[in-house]
């Protein structure tokens, strides 16, 4: 990705974005839907378009994932 | 003003049916004696084990190493030991007992790295080092001629388009570079709310660069 791209990429925002509060609140359903192999992108919308523009939430949320995935035996 | 969409996505409509791992977690947590005590104590050893896994995640990005991080790690499950048995009663049963209580060690470790931050910052609240921009998006400085031009009138937009508190945050973040959560802990805010000020701020700069035809307007629900 050059210059341009990601200052148009940051620049973006999603009307859809729930915002902060919200993806907190529901990242341990959405986490287990992708853990489980079920997207939940369909049904969370919202919390996906957050997810991918919110640094932080999206740091946690992999935390969250990595640690459901490291239970699976 | 624009808002980061308030409408919540579809989610349980009321409490789901527990699945029996975690009424087993519910009843042990709200017991008594040494019931009670062995499920804390098995609580907080899986918490610890995901705060500590959390750590070792984020470390190689973080300045933290060794003891410092392991520290971190042990106040994390701790105090998402006490927020979860104090929040016991808001668990609804939409995920299993353990990945709810996991998001609650998984935000504690964010919040100790945001605080840590402030023990030794790379850089002052007020400091604007404008210089680094180009390089935070990954301007190539040979390109130069291609660039100036847009950083310039993103500098303007910033002075001119943005609110006070809205310009503070943007030079922190994305001048100079202060992560999200350690400038809520600076500014005794939240992470909503700072993000929330981004949110608007982006919104403006782009149709501030779009009026000046350095880039285009943005297109609605794109992913």
């Amino acid at each position: 990705m050059n210059g341009y791209s990601e200052l148009d990429h940051f620049l973006h925002t999603d009307p859809r974005d729930v915002g902060c509060t919200q993806a907190m609140k529901m990242m341990h359903v959405y986490a287990e839907l992708v853990a489980a192999g079920e997207p939940p992108e369909q049904r969370y919308p919202g919390i996906a378009a957050h997810l991918h523009a919110c640094g932080p939430c999206g740091e946690d949320y992999d935390g969250l994932l990595a640690a459901l995935r490291d239970e699976t035996p | 003003m624009a808002m980061v969409n308030p409408v919540v996505d579809q989610s349980p409509a009321a409490a789901d049916p527990v699945d029996p791992e975690s009424a087993e977690w519910l009843g042990a947590l709200a017991s008594s004696g040494a019931q009670r005590e062995a499920a804390l104590g098995r609580l907080h050893e899986m918490l610890l084990r995901v705060a500590q896994r959390e750590c070792r995640r984020r470390g190689p990005r973080l300045r933290v190493t060794g003891p410092e991080l392991e520290d971190l790690a042990y106040q994390a499950a701790a105090d998402a030991l006490v927020a979860i048995t104090r929040k016991l009663g808001q668990f609804r049963g939409e995920s299993r007992f353990t990945t709810w209580a996991y998001r609650f060690v998984i935000l504690e470790v964010s919040d100790k790295i945001g605080r840590h931050f402030w023990r030794n910052p790379s850089v002052l609240l007020d400091a604007e080092d404008w210089d680094k921009l180009p390089d935070r998006f990954g301007f190539e400085p040979a390109q130069e001629a291609e660039w100036r031009d847009l950083l310039a009138a993103l500098r303007r937009a910033v002075d001119t388009e943005l609110s006070p508190r809205q310009r503070q945050v943007f030079i922190a973040i994305v001048v100079n570079a202060v992560p999200l959560d350690a400038l809520v802990i600076e500014l005794g805010s939240n992470r909503g709310a700072i993000y929330k000020v981004m949110f608007d701020a982006r919104r403006k700069l782009r149709a501030a660069l779009a009026a000046n035809g350095y880039m285009s307007h943005d297109i609605t629900g794109r992913s």
